[in-house]
């Protein structure tokens, strides 16, 4: 394993991670080294554009345009924030972890010169509360990296002045949404804010902010070091999105886990190679390719590119790139109405058609999987994700709830149907329930 | 009382929450982005939040009682009632469904004898459910307090559970 193919995790370690020595002996903070010394700030945010690296954090977004819209020069704001997405809750998502617990400093040099590109003057890790080691790891980081003058005012004796926090926070699965984060960054409810003002006009207190995924950031100081033609060549022409990529595979197969693998790898590569294929006696019967808001996909689609485009084309999204794997002994509502349990559970409330129509699929879902759905259920539910879909509603939650929901009813709705009862057995269903209420 | 903080009544910061959530002031352009930091460690010393302790913190960072009570009633990991020793997050979401979340869940409420939500009534454990905990590789997954436990299967859970006295 090396630093030119899987530059993100050559130096995780779970165990013990680098300290501040063991890093820099690795190469580590010679990104920051060279970005201030050697080049001016929009010579990064151009290196990184240059890079065609796209947000790791599901959708996808160029980081190097999301940066390039933050104002610069004498007349921007002197407060600017660059915060880290670290809250990771996505279902079926487990690659920040590894990142965050296995190479803390490599976050903290990211950090570091994501907010040189920008100036920003100080940084936020937004860490969900039940990373606990993770933060212990972090604070450990900076703690060092403030030690050693790569934190604090004036940068490795640079006129720029930066400074970086962990914010731990305390649940729910809304502030994953980037301005749902500021909110609760500011110590309020995680509701999403109307947009525009985009985060990098008018973020966290109002001010220019860019809000990015751990394993975006990660990237930067290997593409700040290493060029942007090595970056896009990672993904050895496997696909157009540039770099590695932290795929992963849970569900019943024989090895679930994360693998640093070039951009754009098949997903049955992943599934077959990497996590030994399905447990001895399934069957796969359906995949979510990168988490609970992606429309699930069927093992016809295995030999797909894993990237945006590709997995966009099939009708679903790449999302975080971890594969979720349905074997063959489940029942496709049961786990429609697990993944629209949580959605319902983590609406924030702002917004009536989340608030009220997730737990309506749930109340549906739940009548169809014990057999005990009405005529019109399975229409019902086609109408509430078009009432929940996107435009409809104030964030993307409710339009990410709905496309599990939406493919599964495409793919199996036999088995949508098998759970109306018909006519006569309907009526003797109702009989016995009856019955068993007089008894 | 002299450990207590003069600053506040009349629920009464122990003197060393009131230096922890400076400090943690310290971290933002303003105090109210403590507020989350804040209850935090008002739970850490009693288990969860008590009434009282609400407007306090309201004072202390300069915003309104409502506020807080607001953002404590949001997140899930603020405890808005009095908890066990030992509060069990039992995974949920879908990978551990799939691995078999509920067969883990059941054996837990069984040895307990509580359900989701509930304490038991020597006040040990507390059972909730959570969501993604981010380890979906080694599913299923709970954690007791701040520690993660990985692979629990239904057997292994009278030993974990005996390791929390």
């Amino acid at each position: 394993m090396t630093a030119d193919t899987k530059p993100l995790t050559h130096r995780v370690d779970l165990a013990t991670p680098l300290d501040i020595r063991g890093y820099e002996s690795q190469e580590g903070y010679a990104a920051v080294r060279k970005a201030l010394k050697k080049m001016q700030p929009s010579e990064v945010t151009h290196l990184v554009k240059e890079a065609n690296l796209r947000g790791r954090g599901g959708a996808g977004f160029p980081t190097g345009v999301k940066w390039s819209l933050v104002p610069m020069g004498e007349s921007a704001p002197r407060q600017k924030y660059v915060i880290c997405n670290a809250d990771e809750m996505e279902p079926g998502t487990f690659k920040d972890r590894l990142l965050m617990e296995g190479a803390p400093h490599q976050l903290v040099e990211a950090m570091i010169v994501s907010g040189y590109a920008i100036q920003a003057s100080r940084g936020y890790v937004f860490l969900r509360g039940e990373y606990v080691l993770a933060a212990e790891r972090l604070e450990r980081a900076i703690a060092e990296a403030r030690a050693a003058g790569y934190l604090g005012a004036n940068v490795l004796g640079s006129p720029w002045s930066f400074d970086l926090f962990v914010h731990s926070g305390a649940g729910r699965y809304l502030p994953g949404e980037e301005t749902a984060l500021i909110n609760s960054l500011e110590g309020r409810r995680a509701r999403p804010r109307a947009k525009p003002p985009f985060p990098q006009i008018a973020g966290l207190w109002g001010k220019p902010t860019v809000v990015n995924n751990v394993e975006t950031l990660c990237n930067v100081p290997h593409i700040v070091l290493r060029g942007s033609e090595w970056f896009r060549g990672l993904s050895q022409g496997k696909s157009k999105d540039s770099g590695t990529k932290l795929y992963g595979v849970s569900g019943r197969v024989r090895r679930p886990g994360l693998w640093e693998l070039p951009f754009g790898v098949t997903a049955r590569e992943i599934l077959e190679d990497h996590a030994g294929g399905m447990t001895e006696g399934l069957k796969l019967k359906c995949w979510l390719p990168g988490g609970a808001s992606t429309d699930f996909l069927l093992p016809a689609h295995l030999d797909l590119a894993m990237d945006f485009d590709t997995i966009a084309k099939a009708g679903s999204r790449m999302g975080t790139g971890l594969l979720t794997v349905v074997d063959d002994s489940r029942s496709i509502i049961s786990v429609v109405r697990n993944l629209e349990e949580f959605f319902a559970r983590e609406s924030c409330g702002w917004c009536t058609p989340c608030r009220d129509g997730l737990p309506w699929s749930v109340r549906l879902l739940a009548a169809l999987e014990r057999g005990q759905g009405q005529p019109g259920d399975i229409e019902l539910l086609e109408q509430l994700c078009r009432f929940l879909g996107p435009g409809r509603t104030f964030c993307a939650h409710a339009p990410g709830a709905v496309e599990p929901l939406q493919s599964a009813i495409k793919y199996f709705r036999h088995e949508f149907e098998a759970g109306v009862p018909k006519p006569a057995t309907r009526a003797v269903a109702q009989r016995t329930t009856a019955a068993q209420a007089v008894a | 009382m002299s450990t207590v903080c003069a600053k506040t009544k009349p629920y009464l910061l122990h003197v060393d929450d009131c230096v922890s959530i400076e400090e943690e002031m310290r971290h933002y352009d303003d105090p109210r982005a403590a507020s989350i930091g804040a209850l935090k460690i008002v739970q850490k010393r009693h288990g969860w939040v008590p009434d009282d302790a609400i407007p306090v913190i309201g004072h202390f960072l300069g915003i309104p009682a409502t506020d807080v009570e607001g953002v404590a009633t949001f997140y899930n990991l603020i405890f808005r009632r009095p908890v066990g020793r030992y509060v069990i997050k039992v995974c949920d979401s879908v990978a551990c469904f799939l691995t078999g979340y509920e067969q883990i869940r059941d054996e837990v409420c069984k040895q307990l004898g509580i359900g989701f939500g509930e304490t038991t009534a020597d006040g040990r454990f507390t059972l909730l459910p959570i969501c993604c905990l981010g380890a979906c590789d080694k599913g299923p997954v709970l954690m007791i307090n701040d520690e993660t436990h990985f692979d629990v299967s239904p057997q292994g859970i009278v030993g974990l559970l005996e390791r929390y006295p």
